[in-house]
């Protein structure tokens, strides 16, 4: 019988966890739907990066309130989720307190999650004002409406519940721990929840054990209820944070990829002992499609990307076109493209694993041209990012798709590609006037 | 001042056994643009000044493909691409030098995979290694002590990390460089990049040369110093909008340093 709560706290475990990893399981095959792309040169370039921009958050102090802020949020989901360790421990086999063999160290330890837990409730409640109260603009534009805007605002309350969770179970445990109660050994230095306990003054000690168990249950449950939030959440980027800088495109910004389709057809036009009508090599290939339409045209990276975007905006509040009050908004490329995705990989769970066609696509259904062409390249929203999302890789593959797979480009760039063909050059001179400029004067 | 520009072609040259220490890379609208014309003679100024053997490739030279790029339109980039480097194998071209940050992004960054492998410098950057080497001194003469300030362009400063050559230029000048709210890596950007130079903007509620624009103004500077001819364009409309063209004056950096020294 007193096995019971043990043997409770192993099934949900298995169940948080077991639920994550399939959920983990449809990530991984919905991103390897996009096209390959290798990203695997330059490995001590690229784990630097990740230690630099994940761990290091070095791109995130750039403003520098919001920047601090989440780097005490993130310092303390990571110290305080050491605790974790102990609490599955004691869960599992019913001990108290399992590390405070450590002594003085563990006191450390425990003080400073508790510090760190009160910093993290002031960051998140700045948080939640900054969203809710202040309003900050990138916060509250037309992509974070319905559940981009309640997801938020989900993960903000969650956290203030796991840290309070969190303090209410060692003030109740120090509680205990001072009245000599059994199973409740002196362990731990509890520099804030000390205070926290003498709330409990009056109580019976078989109410306050109910209090502390409650906390303490309630915590770990809610641990592993936010683990699973994770796939349905933009939070994601606390895990999806470190492969995506670790894979992201570590050429100058400036340079766009060469589509090597068109290459060999470039090539092949250019090479005057080319045969035009010789028989292909391979008469069954399906001709590459060039651009993007669709979220399996993308590359693979570019998919993670879009799973790994918090939304935070910065990449929309620094874009030249949206603060200029055009439609195009990078961040709502990358919100497109994960649920697009996302659709995408329910379709293919509904159907046995193939995808079936839903007569719908990224383009024009999620984003439309007039997004696109408001786009003026200028690196701004890549440069931003805090984890290295490009969402101008995005735009200019459906460009593509646009111009070289429907020729659908704005009159006035039809006309200056026509000129480049016919003169070379995106104005109506002649290319013989070339230096005409030399004796002008 | 009389003109008396020397401006060899890579035709002449190779006719003649000889191989320039650079090649000029014009650009179109260093070529056909009447305003970006006039940087394109200061830049070719300074070059003759600093005796600088190069030369241009002239009716050899046709659009790099920047915009057809940027426009989505692969296939036009890569024959252009191509047929350019043809031109420049064939005259065995090692190290490029061009006015306008479009052409050096994509000569340096998009080139190579297509066999075209040079070494590509801004013209900022080519002036700076000059001065650096002492083949070129530059004074203030008639802008020593005005305010300056630099815009970014985008193809320059955040695609390529270049920074610092345009505005240790500047410096030399003896002038007040006064930086924008934004500058640098979080410059904005003028409206013109991404093949929006050949387009009208989407609709919205400002122009971004506008924007921009603003930001130069708040800084009360008497020069807005550009270094790409599409950024000068739209700074020089922007301020012609507030109505500021007779006291404010969009220069490229070329401009500036060819213009000090009465060339």
């Amino acid at each position: 019988m007193s096995y019971l709560d043990n043997i409770l706290f192993a099934v949900i475990l298995a169940l948080g966890f077991g639920y994550f990893a399939m959920n983990v399981k449809k990530l991984i095959r919905n991103i390897k739907l996009g096209q390959d792309v290798n990203r695997k040169d330059n490995a001590a370039e690229r784990w630097k990066n990740m230690a630099m921009i994940a761990l290091g958050q070095s791109k995130m102090v750039k403003r520098p309130i919001a920047g601090i802020l989440h780097i005490i949020v993130y310092i303390g989901f990571i110290i305080i989720n050491l605790e974790l360790f102990e609490i599955i421990i004691d869960g599992l086999f019913g001990t108290h307190r399992v590390f405070s063999f450590l002594g003085g160290f563990y006191d450390v330890l425990i003080a400073s999650f508790e510090i760190l837990a009160v910093l993290v409730i002031v960051s998140v409640i700045i948080f939640w004002l900054r969203r809710n109260v202040i309003k900050l603009k990138r916060f509250v534009n037309s992509d974070m409406k319905a559940w981009p805007k309640s997801d938020a605002n989900y993960i903000l309350y969650f956290e203030i519940v796991l840290m309070s969770l969190f303090l209410i179970m060692n003030a109740s445990d120090y509680w205990l721990q001072q009245m000599e109660v059994h199973h409740y050994d002196e362990a731990g230095s509890f520099p804030i929840s000390q205070f926290i306990s003498p709330l409990f003054n009056g109580l019976s000690e078989g109410v306050v054990i109910i209090i502390e168990r409650t906390a303490w249950w309630l915590h770990i449950c809610g641990i592993l209820v936010f683990l699973n939030y994770l796939y349905f959440s933009k939070h994601l980027h606390i895990l999806l944070a470190f492969p995506n800088t670790y894979f992201a495109d570590l050429n100058a910004k400036g340079k766009f990829d060469n589509l090597e389709s068109v290459t060999n057809e470039v090539k092949l036009m250019l090479d005057p002992s080319a045969d035009p009508f010789a028989a292909p090599a391979n008469p069954d290939a399906v001709p590459a499609k060039f651009g993007t339409s669709d979220v399996q045209d993308l590359n693979w990276v570019q998919l993670l990307n879009a799973y790994t975007c918090t939304e935070c905006g910065r990449c929309t509040s620094s874009c030249p076109a949206n603060q200029t009050g055009k439609k195009l908004s990078p961040r709502k490329i990358m919100m497109d493209t994960r649920d697009r995705l996302e659709e995408v990989g329910k379709n293919i769970d509904a159907n046995n694993g193939v995808f079936v066609p839903d007569n719908k696509s990224l383009l024009n259904d999620y984003i439309t041209p007039e997004e696109l062409w408001a786009c003026t390249s200028c690196n701004a929203c890549v440069e931003e990012c805090p984890v290295n999302i490009s969402p101008l890789s995005i735009i200019m593959d459906m460009r593509r798709y646009l111009v070289m797979e429907q020729s659908a480009a704005p009159m006035s760039l039809n006309a200056m590609m026509t000129n480049i063909e016919n003169n070379g050059a995106p104005w109506q001179y002649n290319q013989m006037d070339r230096l005409n400029w030399k004796d002008e004067n | 001042m009389a003109e008396n520009l020397t401006v060899p072609t890579m035709a002449e040259m190779m006719a003649q056994g000889k191989q320039p220490e650079v090649l000029f890379w014009v650009g179109c609208a260093g070529s056909f643009d009447d305003r970006a014309k006039k940087i394109t003679k200061a830049f070719v100024k300074i070059l003759n000044r600093a005796n600088v053997p190069f030369a241009v490739l002239g009716t050899e030279e046709s659009c790099t493909g920047d915009p057809a790029k940027r426009a989505g339109n692969e296939f036009l980039f890569q024959m252009q691409a191509m047929m350019n480097i043809q031109v420049m194998n064939a005259y065995e071209v090692k190290k490029i030098v061009t006015a306008c940050p479009h052409c050096f992004n994509t000569i340096k960054n998009e080139y190579p995979e297509l066999g075209g492998l040079y070494e590509v410098m801004h013209h900022t950057q080519f002036l700076k290694s000059l001065l650096d080497d002492g083949r070129l001194t530059i004074e203030g003469g008639q802008f020593k002590g005005k305010r300056i300030t630099f815009h970014d362009p985008c193809y320059l400063g955040r695609a390529n990390n270049v920074y610092e050559a345009p505005r240790d230029l500047i410096q030399k000048l003896e002038v007040e460089l006064v930086e924008m709210k934004r500058s640098r890596a979080n410059g904005l950007c003028c409206g013109a990049g991404g093949a929006q130079m050949f387009k009208d903007a989407e609709p919205g509620n400002k122009e971004v040369n506008i924007e921009r624009t603003e930001d130069a103004l708040e800084t009360k500077p008497d020069i807005i110093a550009a270094g790409c001819p599409f950024c000068n364009t739209m700074m020089t409309d922007g301020v012609k909008n507030k109505e500021k063209e007779a006291s404010i004056k969009v220069m490229d950096v070329a401009e500036l340093i060819a213009n000090a020294q009465d060339l």
